[in-house]
């Protein structure tokens, strides 16, 4: 039985970390992350969870702690947004690299500078290369059932990679919505028990973990952890197919929009594929045929699917909460285009750089997109492709 | 497919991607006896028997293990162990050990 | 989408109008609509004009940008109309609710040609009289209810009540006070 609630994505990240009582929990306040560890500090104070919770000095020592703990044989989460997210960034690799399950809620907030800590995704975009799994949330409810996922997916024999839960900083953290939560023991066997073979604290073994690794050994390593992100396409279907047993709620790597017949597309991650949802309905009851295809999982890049998904369209818009800034495209256009290389019929692209900052993006703004797009498939000139959106002056 | 976690006794520079354990881990205690430091020394430290007073100074600072301490009493070098660093021959207060021989 | 209310609140920091919002957003969850419920973040300081929003409707909305025409507008500090464009965008068919203890026609010159309804309450005054301070949130809270009628009344009484059950179980002696801010400013909104 679904519980109905109205939740923060915020709050719905705490509960969910609630239900499933983690090991450990290293973490450092920062906004707009700072409420998760502070709703799950409450939870440890008052006896509901049993994890060890450390306030760490910083987020270099809180996914240093994470690994520490992870490699010891426990189950460890942490939550950061923007520069807390920097701070870990040596860590990150780390982690990874030892093949560590780790579990971080990102918040997504803009990258500092100039200062700001409203919502884009120059954090997470930042640490794409980190070797994390990164999955992407359009609102709370999909916060909280990606974080019902994570642990299946990063723990799993096949993968055993860290694993980035991603939502918009303020948009979805802080905003009240309506969610469907599952139930304490649905959730706590759903996810299970954390058993690796190896770790620290195995007392009838004990191991070394992450060693110096000289040139004969280090490229092996690194080739091993791409297999395993490769590997963790199915694991991911299989998670999130498994959860929609439990759940009623099915996700894939990507979600398309009213793609079946779309002429004209735009590529989005997070919460404003909902506000371009709301902008294609609109668009298509005057008889446009405009669609979206949302990544939800951005690492491992879903390059077949929205190869697919893009396959029957003229003019795509690929949408960046990011920039790259080498004068040519963002993150999310540079792989998309890299996915469609080659393929027949490949859409006309463009790439925009849309609200950093958290710079609002109103369905007006999906629109002036679409127009966009319209134009080009009319006169078949794709002209610049490294375009802004929201911008004064331009 | 799983990565196994193999003995470190069984990796070496002509193991492929798949026989190697994820993420370097040693997945045994004791491994460092495998490799045999004393193949790196170029000058070799001597043990003088009847200048050693066992204060045992020696002991913590070799890096590999290569003085063998057995009731409380200071026994020879392991010489397998010892990659001649000269550490030990510093430290002695009782010139207990020569150094700067040949290999 | 059919039935959504869209409500923009104008307020400045410490005055409760982000809480107001999310309470609003809760009452409306409480008898089964979908909700969204959010502050406009910014660099959080005392008395600085903020903006939160909600929107309810009948089913989930999946619109995540702020709110440019809103049905209904709320001002919970009067001094706000000043130095902030409150009825912009603010449909002529909606209404606005300013905390002011003047005649709502008084402040339509200051509201740049709005045409709409007008509504004032003298949210200062009540929370004053009933809790011996200023909570201007909580009579603007029950103003907007009544006015825009997003909840039935009696349902957003009785929902209140068990909220504030459940927030004051420290210090039950407060709750029959704001229940009383809550009835009394519904009688008294004004337009």
């Amino acid at each position: 039985m679904a519980i109905h609630e109205r939740l923060s994505g915020n709050e719905a990240i705490a509960l969910c970390l609630k239900q499933i009582n983690p090991d450990v929990m290293c973490a450092f306040p920062i906004t707009p992350s700072t409420e998760i560890p502070q709703y799950f500090s409450n939870y440890v104070s008052d006896g509901l969870v049993d994890t060890e919770f450390v306030a760490v000095e910083s987020e270099h020592s809180a996914m240093s702690g994470c690994i520490g703990a992870e490699a010891a044989g426990a189950r460890c989460v942490t939550a950061t947004s923007s520069c807390g997210l920097a701070l870990m960034w040596e860590m990150l690799y780390v982690a990874a690299s030892m093949r560590l399950p780790i579990t971080l809620a990102c918040v997504n907030r803009a990258l500092s500078g100039p200062i700001n800590i409203n919502n884009d995704h120059s954090d997470s975009m930042g640490a794409r290369d980190s070797g994390w799994i990164q999955i992407y949330a359009e609102n709370n409810q999909e916060a909280y059932d990606h974080m019902c996922c994570a642990m299946r997916i990063g723990e799993n024999p096949e993968v055993m990679l860290p694993v980035m839960i991603c939502q918009d900083g303020f948009i979805t953290s802080h905003a009240i919505e309506n969610i469907e939560l599952l139930e304490d023991d649905v959730v706590k066997k759903y996810v299970g028990e954390y058993k690796p073979e190896q770790y620290l604290l195995k007392h009838e073994n004990p191991v070394a973990a992450g060693p110096y690794d000289i040139q004969p050994y280090y490229m092996e390593h690194k080739y091993q952890q791409a297999v395993a992100m490769k590997q963790s396409y199915d694991v991911i279907r299989k998670v999130f197919k498994e959860f929609g047993e439990i759940s009623g709620r099915s996700y894939d790597l990507i979600e398309e929009y009213r793609m079946e017949d779309a002429e004209t597309a735009i590529v989005i991650i997070g919460s404003s594929a909902g506000t371009a949802k709301a902008a294609i309905d609109e668009m298509r009851s005057e008889g446009r045929k405009a669609g979206l295809v949302k990544i939800r999982v951005f690492r491992p890049f879903p390059a077949e699917d929205i190869a697919k998904a893009l396959s029957g369209c003229k003019a795509v818009a690929v949408m960046d909460k990011a920039d790259s800034f080498n004068a040519q495209t963002g993150p999310v256009y540079a792989e998309t285009c890299a996915a469609l290389f080659g393929k027949e019929n490949a859409p006309k692209m463009i790439n925009y750089i849309y609200g950093l900052g958290g710079r609002d993006v109103s369905t007006g703004t999906i629109k002036e997109v679409f127009a966009a797009l319209d134009e080009i498939v009319t006169t078949g000139v794709t002209g610049e492709t490294y375009r802004h959106i929201g911008v004064r002056g331009l | 497919m799983v990565l196994k976690y193999t003995p470190a006794a069984e990796i070496n520079e002509q193991s492929k991607w798949y026989e190697m354990s994820p993420g370097g881990m040693i997945c045994e205690p004791g491994t460092s006896r495998l490799t045999k430091t004393g193949e790196w020394r170029t000058t070799t430290p001597v043990f003088i028997a009847d200048k050693c007073k066992h204060c045992l100074l020696c002991v913590p600072v070799c890096p590999d293990g290569a003085i063998r301490v057995k009731d409380g009493k200071r026994g020879e070098f392991d010489l397998e162990y010892c990659k001649g660093c000269g550490i030990c021959y510093k430290v002695c207060p009782f010139d207990a050990i020569e150094f700067g021989g040949d290999k | 989408m059919n039935n959504m209310i869209e409500i923009r609140w104008h307020g400045r920091g410490g005055q409760g109008a982000k809480t107001a919002a999310l309470l609003l957003a809760d009452a409306a969850f409480v008898v089964g609509k979908y909700v969204q419920g959010f502050p406009e973040y910014g660099p959080e300081r005392m008395g600085a004009p903020i903006t939160a929003y909600n929107r309810i409707s009948d089913e989930r909305c999946s619109v995540h940008s702020n709110i440019y025409y809103p049905d209904y507008v709320a001002v919970v500090d009067e001094s706000l109309l000043e130095s902030v464009d409150v009825s912009k965008g603010l449909k002529e068919e909606g209404a606005i609710v300013i905390n002011s203890c003047k005649e709502p026609e008084e402040l339509r010159p200051m509201l740049k040609g709005y045409k709409g309804r007008i509504y004032t309450i003298d949210a200062a005054g009540i929370s004053k009289a009933i809790l011996g301070k200023s909570f201007p949130n909580t009579p603007m809270l029950a103003a907007m209810v009544k006015i825009t009628g997003v909840i039935e009344e009696q349902a957003f009484i009785d929902q209140m009540q068990k909220s504030y059950e459940h927030k004051f179980a420290h210090k039950p002696q407060v709750i029959d006070g704001n229940m009383q801010v809550l009835r009394r400013s519904m009688e008294e909104v004004k337009g």
